[in-house]
């Protein structure tokens, strides 16, 4: 579905992103985790159209989209969502939706039926008439997926949705994403949280300081060492097997 | 008057067309290197330098409260119409010199800025960039109209010993009140930069422009910094006020003569830098003078339009400023 | 109810008892239509210009020169002039916003731009520059010159009807929510597939060529035009304020927020008709309007109708 092949960024003299290479197969999900400041969210924003890479190419469906602009990646199937959340705050729940949904169609009573039925799927059917800046955290990033969602996307890339949830809303939220996958589309994730990771993701790659160290399995990712020294510091491996 | 010029970038030689009278106005002085000047290009020059550094003081003021504040002050044009009148009221009714009445002015100036910012603008906008802008709108609406309706339309001036006073210098009359009023912004511009530069106030002020959040972490309270740097940006237009008054006229109007000026030097300078408003402002003072020796005096001020449009354009960012 | 509402605007001027009284009419209309030209990019979009003369002018200049230099029908200038004043919000859009420009940088472009024209206007022969120019007078329907204020009146009202349609249907169309999708979060509204330089630009050439219908109405009732009335600031602030008091964004916030200006200035006109004195109230107005009621006279309504 998705291929990305050595994509890089710089930033002035930082190397925020090196030599990425990513393959997302059809109706997976695939994750893309890392310690804070590992280059993830630049890495997605290049493959969402949002920063222009240095080097690199993001094909998607067999199709060159590097360097497009974001509206026509979106129309091309990839949606992408945001970690900070980024709701049109004067629009009801039901209007920002809707403006997903309107890239699929110009009629507004289809793009209204397309909003409120994402909408109830994802469980802001009572908020929808709500204006989007009275939604909670957990309600607002319920609502970057259900805008995403409205527009129909063959991939959907999720920029750490999990962030500043609780448990009880992180399981919420998982169960959410395997039902989006179980309708069809394909998604590729970034998290923070290696464990939510585990439940989910087919295949991870794992970014640390703009580079790819690892990829594979979950279970085989949360064994490897240079994984576990990139989240806990050189040694902490070492140190995790005496303890063990 | 319409006059029009080529330039010929590979011999480097200007001509200058009177259109309906087809006269060449030829060159006087002959410099090196293939130039052909006239004295008339040389004195629109200077002038131009020296309005600009008068310019460069108003430009100053508005790019210091941009620079800490972020906001785009709109009123700044009228805030110096009202300085115009307070120093022209000084020197009419009791007398006092525009030049002996600067710090007065400046001093007034920074209290009307003061306080606009601490009751106005700042309780108005709630910090809101769209609000920001309007209530900057709303307060010259007001003032302009407040002026006309106090005031009349009528242009005035003041005639002070200086007024026509003129230095030979070579070739060229220089106008006393223009030079000085060069010389004194350029002094305050420098003071400024001092202040900002090695006092604790200034220090504060541009930590809160940088890093309004970790200031307030120090203790700094950025809202009261907020009202003295819109206070000391419009204390500018004070001293820039009485340094204009000796050569320029005063209106409800002036104003918009000058707000967009201001605004192109801060944008070509680069919204926030001191340096940039300084060289912007002899720059756009060049721009002006010569636009009105080529192009004649209803078509020269599209020069300084035509600048701003295109530094937004192209480079918004400024020759001096940083990504933003 | 809205049916309603135009019936009765539209008998206004016959229960009127005198022509100066129908002017009144007529000027608020006209405030209206304008305030609500803004609106449309302004308050819609978002696109807060200081500028809207320049397409105000550019219809005005329009018909002037179509009839005093082609011979042309006045009437064409509507098509003419919306036309053009639909191409210069589109090359000042489309540059703007290739650009990147928004919020106050926008602002001021726009400010520049009408300075630009308002300076070149004032210099070139084709505009006969500072002296303006003065429609021959030829009172006459087909000569688009109407001596009944009445008849202006209706006019004017008919591009009021026309641009709040125009608004209705941005409160309800594709265009008009990616529109304010682009307003409220550009980066959210792109990645959801809202293409940002088409859609503002189409935006403010919708506005500009209905703006520019006003200027032609302008050049037609008064018969005479010059660079300060086509492309001053003036113009400009009034459309904001008109818009911006009423409800910037609203459909019928324009409308009121002419009404309440023009009641403003005839009853402080009353008591005080110094120059100046009446568009001071106005600034103070804004003022108060930008603290206190961000969506101005229309969202106190929606206020006190939820409440």
């Amino acid at each position: 579905m998705l291929e990305v092949r050595g994509l890089s960024k710089r930033f002035g003299g930082l190397h925020a992103v090196r030599d990425v290479s990513i393959d997302v197969p059809a109706g997976a999900i695939t994750a893309l985790i890392g310690p804070n400041g590992a280059g993830k969210t630049t890495t997605f924003a290049m493959i969402a159209g949002f920063i222009r890479p240095d080097a690199g190419t993001v094909v998607l469906e067999g199709r060159d989209v590097t360097g497009m602009r974001p509206d026509r990646i979106a129309e091309a199937g990839m949606v992408r969502t945001f970690q900070i959340t980024q709701p049109f705050a004067g629009l009801s729940v039901m209007e920002n939706i809707r403006v997903g949904a309107y890239l699929r169609t110009a009629d507004t009573g289809a793009a209204t039926a397309q909003a409120r039925q994402v909408g109830e799927t994802l469980g802001l059917g009572a908020m929808l008439d709500r204006p989007a800046s009275a939604l909670t955290v957990a309600g607002r990033k319920r609502l970057e997926v259900a805008r995403a969602l409205a527009t129909r996307p063959k991939l959907l890339l999720l920029d750490e949705v999990m962030a500043g949830l609780n448990p009880a809303e992180i399981a919420d939220i998982v169960s959410m994403i395997q039902a989006i996958r179980a309708s069809g589309v394909t998604i590729l994730l970034i998290e923070h949280i290696m464990q939510a990771i585990a439940a989910l993701a087919d295949h991870v790659y794992v970014l640390a300081q703009g580079a790819l160290i690892a990829e594979g399995t979950p279970r085989a990712i949360a064994n490897d060492q240079a994984v576990i020294e990139a989240y806990l510091g050189r040694g902490a491996a070492a140190r995790m097997a005496t303890h063990a | 008057m319409e006059v029009f010029c080529f330039f010929s970038s590979e011999k480097k030689v200007f001509f200058f067309e009177k259109k309906k009278q087809k006269t060449f106005v030829r060159g006087v002085l002959r410099g090196h290197r293939g130039f052909v000047v006239t004295d008339i290009f040389l004195a629109a020059l200077i002038n131009g330098i020296l309005i600009g550094g008068v310019y460069a003081l108003v430009a100053l003021g508005l790019t210091l409260i941009y620079g800490v504040l972020h906001i785009v002050n709109f009123a700044h044009g009228s805030l110096l119409m009202v300085a115009m009148f307070a120093a022209w009221l000084l020197a009419e009714k009791v007398g006092l010199s525009p030049y002996a009445a600067l710090p007065v002015v400046a001093a007034g100036m920074f209290g009307v800025g003061w306080g606009l910012y601490r009751f106005v603008i700042g309780r108005v906008s709630r910090g809101e960039d769209r609000a920001i802008l309007l209530a900057t709108l709303g307060v010259a609406v007001v003032l302009d109209n407040a002026f006309l309706a106090m005031f009349g339309g009528d242009t005035r001036q003041i005639e002070t010993d200086l007024t026509f006073a003129m230095w030979e210098v070579g070739p060229l009359l220089l106008s006393v009140p223009k030079v000085i009023a060069f010389g004194a912004s350029l002094a305050i511009a420098g003071l400024l930069w001092a202040f900002m530069a090695l006092t604790d106030t200034g220090r504060a002020i541009r930590a809160v422009a940088k890093e309004p959040e970790g200031a307030r972490l120090m203790g700094i309270r950025p809202d009261r910094i907020f009202a003295l740097a819109y206070g000391i940006g419009i204390a500018c237009l004070g001293a820039a006020a009485c340094l204009l008054l000796p050569s320029f006229f005063v209106s409800p109007h002036v104003g918009n003569v000058f707000v967009l000026v201001a605004f192109t030097i801060v944008v070509l300078g680069g919204m926030g830098s001191f340096p940039g408003a300084v060289v912007g402002g002899i720059l756009i003072g060049v721009t002006e003078s010569l636009g009105g020796l080529f192009l004649g005096e209803s078509l020269g001020p599209i020069g300084i339009s035509l600048v701003f449009i295109a530094v937004l354009l192209l480079r918004p960012t400024g020759l001096f400023g940083a990504t933003r | 109810m809205k049916a309603v509402a135009l019936v009765v605007l539209a008998l206004v001027p016959f229960a009127l008892p005198s022509q100066s009284m129908v002017n009144i009419a007529m000027l608020t209309a006209f405030s209206a239509f304008i305030g609500q030209c803004w609106n449309i990019s302004g308050g819609f979009g978002g696109l807060t210009s200081f500028g809207h003369a320049v397409f105000f002018g550019t219809g005005a200049y329009a018909v002037a020169i179509l009839q005093t230099r082609y011979g042309l029908n006045p009437w064409l200038g509507l098509p003419v002039g919306f036309v053009a004043g639909g191409l210069v919000g589109a090359a000042i859009g489309a540059a703007s916003f290739r650009a990147g420009l928004r919020g106050s940088y926008f602002a001021l472009v726009t400010l520049a731009f009408a300075e630009v024209f308002r300076i070149l206007s004032n210099s070139l022969d084709f505009t006969r520059g500072g002296l303006g120019i003065n429609i021959p007078l030829g009172m006459g329907v087909g000569n688009f010159q109407f001596a009944d204020r009445r008849a202006t009146y209706a006019v004017v009202l008919g591009l009021l009807v026309l641009a709040t349609l125009c608004a209705a249907w941005l409160r309800r169309s594709r265009f008009g929510a990616r529109l304010a999708a682009l307003r409220e979060n550009e980066d959210a509204a792109q990645a959801l597939g809202v293409d940002l330089v088409r859609t503002k630009t189409l935006a403010l050439a919708l506005s500009g060529g209905l703006t520019a219908l006003a200027g032609v109405v302008y050049t037609q009732t008064y018969l005479y035009i010059d660079p300060t009335i086509a492309f001053g600031s003036e113009r400009s602030v009034e459309m904001l304020l008109v818009a911006m008091i009423g409800g910037a964004g609203t459909v019928w916030g324009p409308i009121l927020g002419a009404v309440a200006l023009h009641i403003v200035a005839d009853v402080s006109r009353s008591f005080i008709s110094t120059p100046g004195f009446a568009p001071m109230l106005y600034g103070v107005v804004l003022l108060v309007i930008i603290g206190v009621l961000p969506q101005g006279m229309a969202g106190l309504w929606e206020r006190l109708r939820r409440a």
